[in-house]
């Protein structure tokens, strides 16, 4: 059972994943990638991490493809651009892909793959809460303040120009 | 009879095969059964029934008589004409529109509505799914009806859609905070995400979560919640994205027929899910009475007739406020939803730590609102009431007067 929806999923996922790569269409690429993002939530769901899972297809299909779409739909008729898509650094390029590939397959000939049994799964909501809390304390806490740095950063940003055109104005 | 005809639809790929049924044929099957028959008949009927009730309700507020020819009893059977007449309507496809993206958008759109009905439990026992993290998924799903929106907003090659669309999704987008943060008090002092669980936790009429002798903060955060679920579901006096005096109709402009009903059918259904959320969460779910008696067949009806007055309060709203400004909405959401959610989250960690179910809670929390609402009175009646305020002349009487 759970091999035929792992199947499904993996090929919805790696599928969607070169269709992403291939097609010259910017909009239809953001699509793509949406896809690839709620199947590897449902990867997720499989492995039973559910909160993981909902956390992927909020922050990642809500909220980074939201802005990506509205970073394209801002961007003037960039949709309609009838171009080839053009190959550059093709010997840098392959250097890197032969290299990423080889350590990819190395790996995974190398490591053992224990197969373990589970039961079903478990609630994971209460205890990622509690980890986060108590161990992982200090990385939440900078990400936190990470988060709202970005956040007066973007207010900062967004501000100048208002200011600018209010003191030439004052002048 | 009906639990038979029930019961030999669930057991269909037992009867084809036996005990050896694949077990990828049963989980197709009931997926389909619960997603595409079960729900989709709820949601078809309660879309039915609350276009009726809009128009009538509407009708009423402005005097008028709305749909009484179609159906003997007050055009109670005009929604199903028109759902026949969309049905029938040429499915026009604009020349210049993004084909695949046009045709899958509407899919989007109501396969996110749909995808959180899975969460809502109608009862104790009447539940598709009992999720640990309900109320999560029900905020995570919406983020598909988001990209539904912008590509139907971007796939129609129209500039009225793609402003819609752009709208929509930055109103979703931006009320998806508030209404997040106004569901943290209740996930605090429920400690779970299980809806069911919140639910049960509200045995009595006077144990609901929403009531200020719990919780006080809970009762700002529902008002809260309810203001933005408004706007996250775009109904008015949030509907700058479809608003029809500037943008036709937002992001489904170009759509027609069955296409277009797609769009309306989710939007009810959106609002119904919100409706029940905030049920669930504030009002009790399907606990009424001051004694817990209620069984489970009973359940799934008190649920509804609240979800649906919370419905009814929506369409209320709608006909009677008008619409705000883009910066109205901006300010609502970054100036008054977004403090208030810190407060309230703040406020119900504390109260959650001394005051929650003790004898100084429920007496301090009574206290609190019965202040609030003294001074609310107070102000309310400080102003001048246009009763009070000295008599306008009328231009025609002056007029007649000179």
């Amino acid at each position: 059972m759970f091999d035929f929806i792992f199947f499904v999923f993996a090929f919805v996922c790696v599928g969607s994943a070169l269709f992403v790569a291939f097609t010259p269409n910017v909009v239809h690429a953001a699509l793509g990638l949406a896809s690839t993002f709620a199947t590897l939530a449902g990867f997720y769901i499989l492995l039973g991490a559910d909160f993981l899972a909902i956390t992927q297809i909020a922050i990642y299909v809500g909220g980074i493809l939201v802005l990506m779409l509205f970073g394209i739909m801002y961007t003037h008729n960039i949709a309609r651009v009838s171009g080839e898509q053009v190959m550059m650094q093709v010997g840098p390029a392959l250097l890197v892909v032969v290299l990423t590939l080889f350590t990819l397959v190395a790996t995974i000939l190398s490591t053992a793959w224990p197969a373990k049994e589970v039961g079903p799964p478990q609630p994971t909501a209460d205890r990622i809460g509690v980890l986060l809390l108590t161990d992982y304390l200090l990385p939440f806490e900078v990400a936190g303040i990470l988060l709202l740095v970005a956040l007066v950063g973007a207010v900062v940003i967004a501000q100048t120009p208002v200011r600018k055109s209010i003191e030439e104005s004052i002048d | 009879m009906i639990e038979e005809a029930v019961r030999f639809v669930i057991n269909i790929p037992f009867a084809l095969f036996g005990s050896e049924a694949p077990e990828w044929l049963v989980f197709v099957h009931v997926s389909l059964l619960y997603g595409g028959v079960f729900m989709m008949a709820f949601i078809s009927v309660l879309a039915f029934g609350s276009v009726w009730a809009e128009r009538k309700v509407s009708a009423y507020m402005q005097a008028r008589l709305g749909p009484m020819e179609v159906g003997k009893y007050h055009g109670c059977l005009q929604t199903i004409a028109d759902a026949v007449k969309l049905l029938f309507k040429e499915d026009i496809l604009p020349a210049s529109a993004d084909k695949p993206l046009f045709t899958i958008a509407p899919i989007l759109v109501f396969a996110g509505s749909l995808m959180s009905y899975v969460a809502i439990p109608f009862g104790p026992t009447l539940k598709v799914a009992d999720l640990d993290i309900g109320v999560f998924y029900i905020l995570g799903t919406s983020a598909v009806v988001v990209v539904g929106i912008i590509v139907a907003g971007w796939s129609s090659y129209s500039k009225w859609s793609i402003y819609g669309g752009m709208r929509a999704a930055a109103q979703y987008v931006s009320y998806e905070i508030p209404t997040a943060l106004h569901l943290l008090p209740i996930i605090i002092m429920a400690g779970s995400l299980n809806l069911i669980e919140i639910a049960d936790q509200q045995k009595t009429i006077l144990t609901w979560n929403v009531w200020p002798w719990i919780n006080p903060f809970a009762t700002v955060s529902f008002i809260m919640y309810y203001v933005a679920s408004l706007a996250e579901t775009n109904r008015t006096p949030f509907d700058l994205a479809e608003s029809e005096s500037e943008l036709v109709a937002g992001s489904h402009t170009e759509y027609s027929g069955i296409r277009w009903s797609f769009f309306f059918l989710a939007e009810y259904a959106d609002m119904f899910v919100v409706s029940a959320l905030g049920v669930i969460l504030f009002l009790g779910g399907w606990h009424l009475f001051p004694i817990p008696v209620i069984g489970p067949f009973l359940a799934p009806f008190i649920f509804l007739f609240k979800a649906l007055f919370l419905m009814f309060i929506a369409i209320w709203l709608r006909w009677t406020l008008p619409r705000l400004r883009v910066d109205q909405l901006t300010y609502l959401c970054w100036k008054v939803l977004l403090p208030f959610g810190m407060v309230t989250v703040t406020g119900t960690a504390l109260w959650q730590l001394y005051f929650y179910k003790t004898t100084v809670g429920y007496i301090l929390g009574t206290v609190i609102a019965a202040a609030t609402i003294w001074a609310m009175i107070r102000i309310y009646k400080s102003e001048p009431s246009p009763d009070r305020r000295p008599p306008m002349v009328r231009r025609d009487r002056m007029a007649a007067t000179q």
